[in-house]
């Protein structure tokens, strides 16, 4: 089985060619980031018409890297969404296409689920399982039973945490993206000067907030001399932001582990996916949390933690193998929390389902 | 936020803006403002991080919802997505956030003139809105209050806000 994936749902235009032997043949993925970069400031055209100018060109190169040919595809798979509705359009109107020209089935991919089921693509690991999703614009903690059987635990109820990340990296003056900003800036600095909230720490579920403790690095910026902070004060500041964001970590997460081994007590693996995860220090603090609740802990490369359509590809292999596909007249949707990810699929009778 | 605009029926509130005790008074300005809003308003929210904008349309987003008896789910931030929108019967609603965003062109390719046909637009960052949009326009400039938690903030409408806004909030 081999399927092109496609994902346009925000800044990366992406295409991949993955196997069924969970062999990823090609996977381009260019980011307007990059093109900020290549035209030294000169903004690009955001949604649609950047995805539309390069698509073509990037399916075409993610084709000819995996030396496939499209008679040898078994399926297209395309983000349908969320996102940003004029490129999920641009993305699932072009999957559409070649799958009607070449005449084979489409698969309509819920991005979130292409996050979610990428850990089986790199390390092949078994349902059931508990993810941890966190990206720029996203912060869920998931019971992933099966290919659509998700059941959603816990989620922000204001910002992303890597919206907190970025908004933090601003105010410090530490440049986009704000992640690996932020991190790079906390290890020189002390996490214990300035002392920042833990929102929702300490409550029952498994919900985040991070929009007080993006507000309360503002009011500690605006205490500083002159409101500016220097270079001592941004790693201080960095180092306690995020110190409080791997605390709220901890406090959500093992509540949720606590939930999902109820369910599931001998299916112990939390995998943690999305551009946050590869935050060196919120790993350790979740490995952490993990190894006291006896859970193993996995997470995809950092390359494929961040927006990239091998995982779109992955998820169409997933949904194929199992007889799922889709209509050519399959809307591109903005909102599309996972939990209404249909048809949901019903587990074997054992409980297990191999990649 | 001043309306520089040649529109004699112009609103606003008077000198720093109404008095926002906490983020609860927030959410009731934004409820009260969602039950007068109609399809064409482009209500714009400027204030720096931390102010209380993206509370603001959240709590205006719900409440709308639940006065037409629509089930919407989450209100996430837009900041990432650049856009979210929701399906309403007396107007959908679009809620913006132009934060990354770095000039107005781009905000036009998110296709905020069609969404002023017939619906609401909520746009946070809205210095990056282009010239000469059309709708009711309706400026709304949050800042930082005398506590850690109150917030002000500066109202100006063209003069279709005029009458809607009276008894919401104190008109000058």
């Amino acid at each position: 089985m081999v399927v092109l994936g496609i994902e346009t749902s925000c800044d990366e235009t992406a295409a991949a060619v993955v196997d069924g032997e969970r062999r990823i043949l090609s996977s381009i993925v260019l980011s307007q980031l990059d093109e900020h970069r290549v035209y030294g400031g000169v903004v690009p055209e955001i949604a649609s018409r950047a995805h539309i100018r390069h698509l073509d060109g990037i399916v075409d190169r993610a084709m000819r890297e995996a030396d496939t040919r499209y008679v040898d595809l078994s399926g297209v798979a395309a983000t349908a969404g969320p996102g940003l509705i004029g490129g999920v359009m641009v993305g699932l109107v072009t999957g559409k296409a070649i799958a009607a020209s070449t005449a084979r089935p489409l698969v309509a991919v819920n991005h979130l689920e292409g996050h979610a089921l990428s850990v089986r693509l790199t390390d092949g690991i078994e349902f059931p399982y508990l993810l941890l999703l966190v990206s720029g614009g996203h912060c869920q903690l998931v019971e992933v039973a099966g290919v659509g059987a998700y059941r959603r635990l816990g989620t922000t109820i204001d910002d992303a945490v890597g919206e907190a990340f970025d908004k933090t990296a601003k105010m410090l003056g530490l440049g986009y993206p704000g992640g690996p900003a932020v991190e790079r800036a906390a290890r020189e600095g002390d996490p214990a000067r300035f002392d920042l909230p833990r929102p929702l720490r300490g409550r029952p579920g498994c919900d985040f907030s991070f929009s007080g403790l993006k507000t309360a690095v503002r009011h500690a910026v605006a205490g500083l001399t002159d409101g500016v902070p220097g270079t001592r004060d941004a790693a201080d500041l960095a180092a306690s932001f995020q110190t409080a964001v791997g605390d709220v970590f901890v406090d959500r997460t093992a509540n949720a582990l606590k939930t999902y081994a109820e369910r599931h007590p001998r299916a112990r693996r939390l995998v943690v996916a999305g551009g946050v995860a590869a935050n060196g220090y919120l790993r350790r603090r979740l490995e952490a949390v993990c190894a006291a609740a006896d859970f193993s802990m996995w997470a995809p490369p950092p390359d494929l933690c961040t927006d990239n359509a091998a995982m779109i590809a992955w998820a169409g292999v997933e949904r194929l193998r199992r007889g799922l596909t889709d209509p050519l007249d399959t809307p591109a949707r903005a909102r599309w929390p996972l939990d209404e990810t249909r048809p949901l699929r019903s587990m074997n009778e054992d409980g297990k389902d191999t990649p | 936020m001043t309306d520089t605009r040649p529109n004699a029926g112009t609103c606003r509130t008077t000198g720093d803006g109404e008095i926002l005790g906490g983020l609860a008074e927030t959410e009731r300005l934004a409820s009260r403002l969602s039950g007068v809003a109609q399809p064409g308003d482009l209500i714009c929210l400027s204030g720096e991080l931390g102010t209380g904008k993206t509370a603001f349309a959240r709590s205006f987003i719900r409440s709308r919802a639940s006065f037409a008896g629509v089930e919407v789910g989450e209100v996430p931030s837009p900041t990432f997505t650049l856009a979210q929108t929701y399906e309403m019967p007396r107007g959908d609603i679009w809620h913006f956030d132009l934060f990354r965003l770095e000039h107005p062109g781009e905000t036009l390719e998110l296709g905020i003139e069609d969404a002023l046909n017939d619906g609401i637009c909520l746009v946070e960052w809205p210095d990056r809105l282009p010239e000469n949009l059309p709708g009711a326009r309706l400026d709304m400039a949050f800042t930082f209050g005398a506590t850690e938690d109150e917030r002000r903030v500066g109202i100006v409408g063209d003069a279709t806000w005029r009458e809607r806004l009276a008894g919401l909030v104190g008109n000058g």
